[in-house]
C-alpha cells in the first residue's frame, strides 16, 4: 500500500459502500456450511437405508419413515442410556453447584489461616489436564467397588475447581456491608451464604450449572471409562459403542443422535444469551 | 512394588483431614466453620485429582500391565521407551498437525466472522447463532453425522460429488484424507465459539480509538492492523491458549470419526492414551503418555504467553 492518505480516503468510499454487502457473501456460504450438516441428519433419521443409498446426493428424504426413532427404542437400550445421561448430567451439576458455592463462600468470605493456600491449591488442580488423572481414578474406583456404578460415575466430577473459582470470584464482587448487617442481625455463616450471597449471585451459579450440565451431558471419555454395561451407558458413549458393532442402520443412528442433543437444543434456543455469556467469559464448553 | 503404591494410596486421605484437624486448633481454639464449607470440595479434589495426579507419576515410574505379576519400578523408562516408540511419534505427529492447523485456521476465521457479524441486528444474530450452535452439541453427535456425511456411499458429499461427475472419495478410509478431514470438522465445531469470543473483545474496545485512525485517514487495512488487532491482544491470548490446550486434548471427535485410523493415520497423544491405558492395560506407559501431554501443555502455554507479551506495544 503506497497510496497517499488523500488516494485512500477517496477511494475508500465506494470499497466501504460495497464491502459491508460483499462480506455477507463467504458469512452466507459459511452460514449453510454450519447448518447443513445438522438438516441433513435430520433428514436421514427419517430415511431409509435403500432411500439413503439411492439418493446420497439428496438432502431431504424421498420418503420420510419414521423406522430410526422405533429403532431407536428396539434395537438400543435407549430409555437407558437417555435415563443414564439425566441422572450423570443433572445430579452431578445439582452437587456441583451446592459443594463449589460452599467451597467458594468459604474461599471468599471467611478469614482463616490457610485460605491462600487452598484457593492456590483448587486453582493448581485446573492446569493439570484432566486425563493425567484418568487411570489413577479408574483404579481407585476399582478398589471402591464403584466402576459402572452411578456413584462411580457422580462422585468424582461432583464438584470442579473452575466453578470453585468461578464463584469466588462472583462472591468477591458482592459488597462486604450486606454480610456485615446480617451478621449483626444474629446471622450465622450458613444463612448468609444461602440468604444473601446465593440470592445475589444467580447468574454466575446459573453459567456454572449451565457449563456443567453441558459438558456432562455430551461427554464421552469419562463414562467410556467408568461404565462397562450397556445398561450403564450414558448417550455419547451407548451411541459410540452401538454404531457401527450392533446397530448398522444410519436412520437410528442419527434419530439417537438427534435427540441426544435435543435438549441442550431447546435450552439453547430458549436461553442463548446464558450459553454465549458462560462461554464467551470462561472460555469452558 | 505394588504393596509400596497400596501404602501411598492409604497415606492420602488421612494428610488432608490431619491438616483439616490441625488448623482450627492454633486459631485462638475457636472451632473454624471454614473447613465444614470446603469439606466435601477438598475431599473430592483430594481424593479424584490432586492425590491421583502425584500417583499418576508414580504409576509412569513403573513397568506396570493391569494384571501382570509383577509392577517392576523402572524409573524413567517407560519415558525413554516413549520417545523410542514410532507409534507415540506417529500421534504426537499427529496431534501437533492438528493443533497447529485448527488453531491458526479458526483464529483467522474466527476473527473474520467476528469482525464481519459485529454490528448488531435481527440478521447478524441469527447468524451468529447459526454459527454458534455446533459448540452446544456433543462432539459424539457431530462425529457421528460428518462421519456419515463423509462417507462414499451414503453421504451427502459424496452424492454431491457422484452427481457432478466427480469420484466420490473416500475421506475417512483415506490415509492422506483422515486427518484433515477430522481438522476441517473440529475447526467446523468451534469456529462458532472462536467468533463469540473474539465478539466480545471486540466490543470492548473504545470507539475513540477507530475514530482516531479514520481521522488520520487509515485504510479499513491499516484500522484492522494498527488498532483493532494491537487492541485485542489479550482476547487473542485466550482464545489461542484454550484453543491449543483443547487441541492437545483431542480424543471425542477421532474416536467417534475414525478411531484413530487408518493405520493409525490420526491417531492422537489421548486416543493413544486410551488405547494404551483401558485396551492394553499397560498402566505405566499410559500414564507417561500423560505425562508428556501436560509437559506439552504447559511448555506450549508457556511460549504462548512469553510471544504475546513480547509484542507488548502499550
Amino acid at each position: 500500500m503506497t497510496t497517499s492518505t488523500e488516494a485512500v480516503g477517496a477511494r475508500r468510499r465506494p470499497i466501504a459502500r460495497l464491502l459491508p454487502g460483499l462480506r455477507w457473501l463467504p458469512i452466507g456460504v459459511g452460514a449453510v456450511i454450519a447448518v447443513v450438516p445438522f438438516l441433513w441428519m435430520l433428514g436421514v433419521s427419517f430415511r431409509s437405508e435403500n432411500d439413503l443409498f439411492a439418493h446420497p446426493e439428496s438432502l431431504l428424504p424421498q420418503a420420510w419413515t419414521l423406522h430410526g426413532y422405533l429403532g431407536v427404542w428396539e434395537q438400543l437400550p435407549f430409555l437407558r442410556l437417555v435415563l443414564n445421561t439425566v441422572v450423570f448430567a443433572g445430579v452431578t451439576t445439582a452437587l456441583t453447584v451446592l459443594l463449589d458455592s460452599l467451597c467458594a463462600y468459604a474461599l471468599a468470605r471467611i478469614r482463616f489461616r490457610g485460605r491462600t493456600l487452598c484457593f492456590y491449591l483448587v486453582l493448581a488442580t485446573l492446569m493439570v489436564p484432566f486425563q493425567v488423572t484418568l487411570i489413577p481414578v479408574f483404579i481407585e474406583l476399582f478398589h471402591l467397588g464403584w466402576l459402572n456404578t452411578y456413584q462411580g460415575l457422580i462422585i468424582p466430577r461432583a464438584t470442579s475447581a473452575f466453578g470453585i473459582f468461578l464463584l469466588r470470584q462472583a462472591f468477591l464482587s458482592i459488597p462486604p456491608d450486606l454480610d456485615e448487617a446480617a451478621r449483626i442481625d444474629g446471622a450465622g455463616h450458613f444463612r448468609i451464604y444461602r440468604q444473601v450471597i446465593l440470592p445475589l449471585s444467580k447468574p454466575a451459579l446459573a453459567t456454572v450449572a449451565l457449563l456443567n450440565f453441558m459438558a456432562l451431558w455430551n461427554d464421552l471419555l469419562w463414562p467410556l471409562i467408568v461404565t462397562s454395561t450397556p445398561e450403564m451407558r450414558t448417550l455419547p458413549a451407548g451411541l459410540t459403542l452401538f454404531g457401527g458393532t450392533h446397530v448398522t442402520d444410519h436412520a437410528v443412528l442419527l434419530a439417537g443422535a438427534t435427540i441426544s442433543l435435543l435438549p441442550l437444543a431447546i435450552a439453547f434456543f430458549l436461553a442463548q444469551r446464558y450459553f454465549v455469556a458462560g462461554v464467551a467469559t470462561t472460555g469452558l464448553k | 512394588m505394588s504393596a509400596q503404591t497400596a501404602l501411598r494410596a492409604r497415606e492420602g486421605a488421612p494428610l488432608s483431614r490431619a491438616r483439616e484437624g490441625a488448623e482450627p486448633r492454633r486459631r485462638r481454639r475457636r472451632w473454624q466453620p471454614a473447613w465444614l464449607f470446603m469439606a466435601p470440595s477438598l475431599l473430592i479434589l483430594g481424593v479424584f485429582v490432586i492425590y491421583p495426579i502425584l500417583v499418576s507419576f508414580w504409576y509412569s515410574l513403573h513397568d506396570w500391565t493391569i494384571g501382570a505379576a509383577v509392577e517392576p519400578f523402572v524409573g524413567l523408562g517407560n519415558y525413554i521407551a516413549l520417545f523410542q516408540d514410532p507409534q507415540f511419534y506417529n500421534a504426537l505427529g499427529n496431534t501437533v498437525e492438528l493443533t497447529i492447523v485448527s488453531v491458526v485456521l479458526l483464529i483467522v476465521l474466527g476473527l473474520a466472522l467476528a469482525i464481519g457479524l459485529l454490528k448488531d441486528g435481527p440478521v447478524t444474530k441469527i447468524v451468529r447463532s447459526t454459527f454458534f450452535f455446533p459448540t452446544v452439541v456433543s462432539l459424539t453427535s457431530i462425529g457421528l453425522v460428518w462421519r456419515f456425511l463423509l462417507d462414499p456411499d451414503i453421504g451427502l458429499i459424496g452424492g454431491i460429488s457422484h452427481a457432478l461427475g466427480l469420484p466420490a472419495l473416500d475421506w475417512l478410509q483415506s490415509t492422506t484424507l483422515a486427518l484433515p478431514a477430522v481438522i476441517f470438522v473440529d475447526i467446523w465445531k468451534n469456529v462458532g465459539f472462536v467468533m463469540i469470543i473474539f465478539i466480545g473483545g471486540l466490543k470492548a474496545v473504545p470507539g475513540e480509538r477507530y475514530e482516531a485512525g479514520r481521522l488520520d485517514g487509515a485504510s479499513e487495512w491499516q484500522i484492522t492492523r494498527y488498532i483493532t488487532l494491537p487492541s485485542i491482544r489479550p482476547t487473542l491470548l485466550f482464545a489461542t491458549l484454550i484453543l491449543t490446550i483443547q487441541s492437545l486434548q483431542l480424543f471425542d471427535l477421532v474416536y467417534v470419526m475414525t478411531g484413530g485410523g487408518p493405520i493409525f493415520h490420526t491417531d492422537t497423544l489421548v486416543t493413544e492414551l486410551f488405547r494404551e491405558g483401558f485396551v492394553n492395560y499397560r498402566t505405566g506407559y499410559a500414564s507417561a503418555i500423560s505425562w508428556v501431554l501436560f509437559a506439552l501443555i504447559m511448555l506450549i502455554s508457556a511460549l504462548q504467553l512469553r510471544i504475546f507479551r513480547y509484542d507488548d506495544v502499550d
